[in-house]
């Protein structure tokens, strides 16, 4: 698979490593009524979508950088590529 | 039909015109007491049980293709109980057990071969580990042996024991374990199971469940609506595709893992090497071709193929520990989907659904655990509550901290 890097281009797959689905980005409140609750469904459950699925990949042996990649799990075909700053800082995240 | 020696010469010399269909292909009535939800090898060994132990007959199995064309055709097919901890390896014994001796209890040839599974140690530290490991596989009534060097040479002189970054300090021998030809465990349950009475429906895939004040009324396929007392799942592969249509999400993730078939050879290996610190295992079958894998192709998939890194890497490990690979052709790859569970272990078990169970995340050992899945899933269908060996595979452990975490990698599925 070819991950199509916002900064750096096209770049091969293997340079990456593999978090997971991209929900991971919204960490719980720690303060709520319902934490505990909330990160038992943060740390274990998972919405394992077939189909377009929102995942965190680590240029771990490039810029070292972390992006929220677009990709169908059927089909392996790569949607969208953007920076996970990007994504976390358009959901509300400080940084 | 029992089948016997004397009825094969019998059909050889009358050519071959007595063969009936192994099984029926029923259509499916209104409603039954159980309706197990996918025909591979846990399913059919679910129903095969519930009809054999618990006399429960008025059962259906059905599978969205054909029965067995999923991961129980897919595997390495390797079985073996040689797992640490308590929550696991009485469970896996159980297994081997039934491995022993199914082929006399369901008439059928599954080919059970106990070659023997060597893991190869390459550390002071691995040692101590695979001596941790097999005294727990002794005290749950497994076997083990560790060898040093001189012993694996022994059986296996042709490896690489002088590799610069994992040089062979001995392993750990599992003898009971071994291999089966993985079909015939389908079709010998599936056999086993019409026999009794079963329904096989095959082509009929589940499109939702129908759920009323919280109990689990039946399945609604293609063939129609199914009534059920109770509704089993086990899809392993596409569990978070087929209970989310109840409304569940599940601590499992699904991720391809490739396996590979040589070019039939001589017979050069009688076991099963594994070499985990290459990310390469290898046995051969009777055929003569061998069979081996490697890693996942570590991102969430449902693609059953895999991509070509983890192809070059798996190739890699096999050229390290046995250099003379390098002359065999490939002849085939191929990928499989595992339900990668939150600690690597698997769910047997209720849901909050009343009437709707739950059986899946089995990660790669699926195959191995096949006998002794539809034992306790039969188990927990009849009588409502778990097996004893398999109390602890329930879908609530990591909210009470019960993880059965292996390798110890925390909620990392594609680690495990």
């Amino acid at each position: 698979m070819i991950i199509n890097h916002p900064i750096l281009g096209p770049r091969d797959s293997q340079e990456f490593t593999y978090l997971g689905d991209a929900a991971l980005i919204d960490r719980p409140d720690w303060q709520a009524e319902d934490a505990a609750d909330q990160f038992h469904d943060y740390l274990y459950l998972r919405d394992n979508p077939a189909g377009a699925h929102r995942e965190l990949w680590f240029h771990e042996q490039g810029d070292r950088s972390w992006l929220v990649v677009t990709r169908n799990t059927v089909t392996h075909e790569i949607l969208n590529v953007e920076l996970a700053r990007d994504a976390a800082r358009a959901r509300g995240r400080s940084k | 039909m029992r089948y016997s020696g004397l009825k094969v010469i019998k059909e050889a010399l009358t050519g071959h015109k007595g063969w009936r269909p192994t099984w029926r292909d029923p259509e499916p009535k209104k409603s039954y007491d159980v309706v197990i939800i996918g025909g591979g090898g846990h399913g059919l060994a679910t129903a095969y049980y519930l009809a054999k132990n618990h006399g429960i007959t008025n059962v259906a199995v059905i599978e969205k293709g054909w029965i067995g064309g999923g991961n129980v055709g897919r595997n390495t097919t390797i079985i073996r109980s040689n797992y640490l901890l308590d929550g696991n390896e009485p469970f896996y014994e159980l297994s081997l057990k039934l491995w022993e001796g199914l082929e006399q209890d369901f008439n059928y040839n599954a080919m059970v071969s106990q070659r023997g599974i060597l893991n190869l140690v390459h550390t002071d530290a691995q040692r101590d580990a695979a001596r941790r490991r097999g005294n727990a596989m002794i005290l749950n009534g497994s076997d083990a042996e560790l060898l040093d060097t001189n012993g694996v040479r022994a059986m296996y002189p042709f490896l690489n024991f002088n590799n610069a970054r994992f040089p062979i300090k001995g392993g750990l021998l599992h003898r009971r374990g071994g291999t089966v030809r993985h079909d015939a465990v389908a079709w010998g349950y599936a056999r086993g199971a019409d026999l009794r009475g079963v329904d096989i429906i095959q082509n009929c895939e589940v499109t939702g469940f129908k759920i009323e004040n919280g109990k689990c009324l039946g399945v609604e396929t293609t063939k129609g609506f199914i009534g059920a007392n109770k509704v089993a799942s086990c899809v392993a592969g596409s569990s978070s595709r087929v209970m989310e249509k109840a409304g569940m999400r599940l601590p499992i993730e699904s991720h391809v893992l490739q396996a590979f078939v040589s070019e039939g050879l001589k017979p050069v290996l009688d076991g099963v090497i594994t070499f985990g610190a290459g990310h390469f295992y290898c046995s051969q079958s009777d055929k003569g071709g061998l069979v081996f894998g490697g890693d996942l192709d570590m991102y969430n998939s449902y693609a059953q193929r895999g991509n070509l890194p983890v192809v070059e890497d798996v190739m890699e490990g096999g050229m390290a520990l046995i250099p003379s690979l390098g002359r065999v052709r490939m002849l085939r790859s191929w990928g499989g989907i595992m339900d990668m569970s939150m600690d690597g272990s698997p769910y047997i078990d209720k849901t909050h659904v009343d009437g709707l169970y739950f059986n899946g995340g089995w990660c790669y050992g699926g195959f191995k655990a096949t006998p002794a899945s539809g034992w306790c899933y039969a188990h927990l269908l009849a009588t409502d509550t778990p097996h004893k060996v398999a109390t602890e595979y329930r879908l609530d452990r990591f909210r009470k901290g019960r993880m059965i975490d292996e390798k110890g990698q925390g909620a990392q599925p594609n680690l495990h």
